[in-house]
């Protein structure tokens, strides 16, 4: 991770950018929620977002997959424009967009392997054996092979968020984004999800996580961003963020949390 | 006064209960299709749908049913339009019963959690899929009850369609009443007519409650 962290810090370098904003500009009424943000993600690069709530952090996340629209600036994901109101693109990019949830999101009504196997039967028109088959091998990856047939609520909650990853993984999506997917956790179950988190992180997989567990993003992030009063107040490799902060905002939000 | 036996007194009520049973299938099968046409419509948030919706179910659920079958019946008339009972009560309830049942889904839709339509949004499912794959099987489990104590209603509600001349159980009921001058014993007869419709459909519908929560 350390090794890619030279590379990404300075984003000027070449390399095709796999999420690309501009500009971006979102208002709730007369209140603005993002004034401006710019961000440009490299394929492999694992970003933290951390701020205060209400600073815009999930809300930038949700503009990634158009679950929120926004009013000014562009978004480009894999050099496509997200368009909101053309339904076809929506959903073009959203295969190459996952997204895990603070509240798991798994449908209640079908079984764990039917989760992960609804969006590639529908979406991608996956074949029922080869559908089963990568479902079964993407439990397995995240620790839950036996669980194909459980339902949803006779998981715990660390093993619903690792059956909701398994269920994005299957649509085999070039960004991941997170947001704050270890909240809704009891204490002891928050390691379980991280280190699948990590093991993506690791296989290469490009990730956005708004996350407020500090000591992994320093050290699985090769960048934070700390959103400040719907601004990027500050970005920039974990050693620095965590190691020098340079505003009194960020030092002030790093030391509430010890 | 002609004289009838009870068996007769209820052999001709049975004969008319089929016209209820009729009325009470269409009402329900239409309302059923139009009030869904509605909800997508709704749900698809095209705009000016929603408050063009809730100004249908707004009027349909505010006047008495009574007055939407003479007007369906008496008013349509007024413009040169012939309707028969059949065609009157069929148009009124069946807009009755799609008002009623559009807003009575929509609580039911609502009811699903918003992570749900946004975890089936970001697995770029389709309009139409997370409809049927996502909410629908999870509204339809909430929808039993209410649907089913609204379609007892309607069948009893077929009873008004008596006022416009159309002949189904309560005025059979009348008209033998007329013949027989025995309205305790007729009227008695209607209402365990009316009873032995609609409690196997509330027995069954319990049933069904506790099956789908039985097997998801």
């Amino acid at each position: 991770m350390k090794e890619r962290c030279a590379v990404t810090a300075d984003n000027t370098l070449s390399g095709f950018s796999i999420v690309d904003i501009r500009q971006l500009r979102k208002r709730y009424g007369t209140n603005e929620v993002l004034k401006g943000v710019d961000l440009d993600v490299k394929r492999g690069e694992v970003i933290a977002i951390i701020g205060k709530s209400g600073s815009g952090k999930s809300t930038l996340l949700r503009c990634i997959n158009g679950l929120e629209e926004f009013q000014e600036g562009t978004l480009h994901v894999d050099g496509q424009p997200l368009k909101h109101d053309d339904a076809k693109s929506m959903r073009e990019l959203r295969q190459h967009v996952g997204m895990i949830f603070q509240g798991f999101n798994l449908f209640p009504h079908l079984s764990v392997g039917r989760n992960v196997m609804l969006a590639p039967s529908l979406v991608k028109k996956a074949a029922p054996e080869t559908n089963d088959a990568t479902a079964r091998k993407l439990l397995a990856r995240v620790g839950l092979a036996e669980k194909f047939d459980a339902w949803p609520d006779q998981l715990s909650g660390g093993q619903q968020q690792r059956v909701a990853i398994a269920r994005a993984l299957a649509m085999q999506p070039s960004v991941m984004l997170c947001d704050e997917i270890t909240s809704a956790l009891d204490p002891e179950l928050v390691g379980e999800v991280l280190k699948v988190v990590e093991s993506l992180a690791e296989e290469g997989m490009t990730l956005l996580m708004v996350t407020h567990e500090m000591n992994f993003a320093r050290k699985v992030a090769d960048r934070v961003v700390f959103m400040h009063a719907g601004r990027i107040h500050e970005i920039g490799p974990p050693e620095q963020i965590f190691g020098s902060p340079q505003t009194p905002e960020l030092q002030q939000f790093l030391a509430t949390l010890h | 006064m002609v004289d009838f036996s009870v068996w007769q007194i209820l052999w001709n009520l049975l004969l008319a209960a089929r016209w209820t049973v009729v009325l009470s299938l269409i009402a329900f099968v239409g309302g059923s299709l139009v009030g869904l046409a509605l909800l997508t419509a709704r749900l698809r948030r095209w705009p000016g749908v929603a408050t063009a919706v809730a100004t249908y179910v707004q009027v349909f659920q505010g006047t008495p049913l009574l007055i939407q079958l003479f007007i369906a019946y008496f008013g349509l008339g007024l413009f040169g339009i012939n309707v028969s009972a059949w065609v009157a009560a069929g148009v009124a309830l069946t807009l009755y019963a799609s008002a009623y049942l559009t807003e009575i889904w929509r609580g039911c839709v609502d009811a699903i959690p918003r992570g749900q339509w946004e975890a089936a949004d970001s697995l770029a499912l389709s309009f139409g899929e997370k409809l049927r794959h996502v909410v629908a099987p999870q509204a339809l489990r909430i929808a039993v009850a209410p649907t089913v104590g609204f379609l007892v209603q309607v069948i009893k509600g077929t009873a008004l369609a008596s006022i416009i001349g159309f002949i189904e159980l309560t005025k059979t009921g009348g008209m033998i009443t007329n013949a027989t001058f025995r309205p305790f014993t007729v009227y008695a007869c209607v209402a365990l007519m009316y009873f032995a419709l609609c409690w196997p459909i509330s027995a069954w519908s319990k049933r069904l409650e506790r099956k789908m929560r039985r097997d998801r």
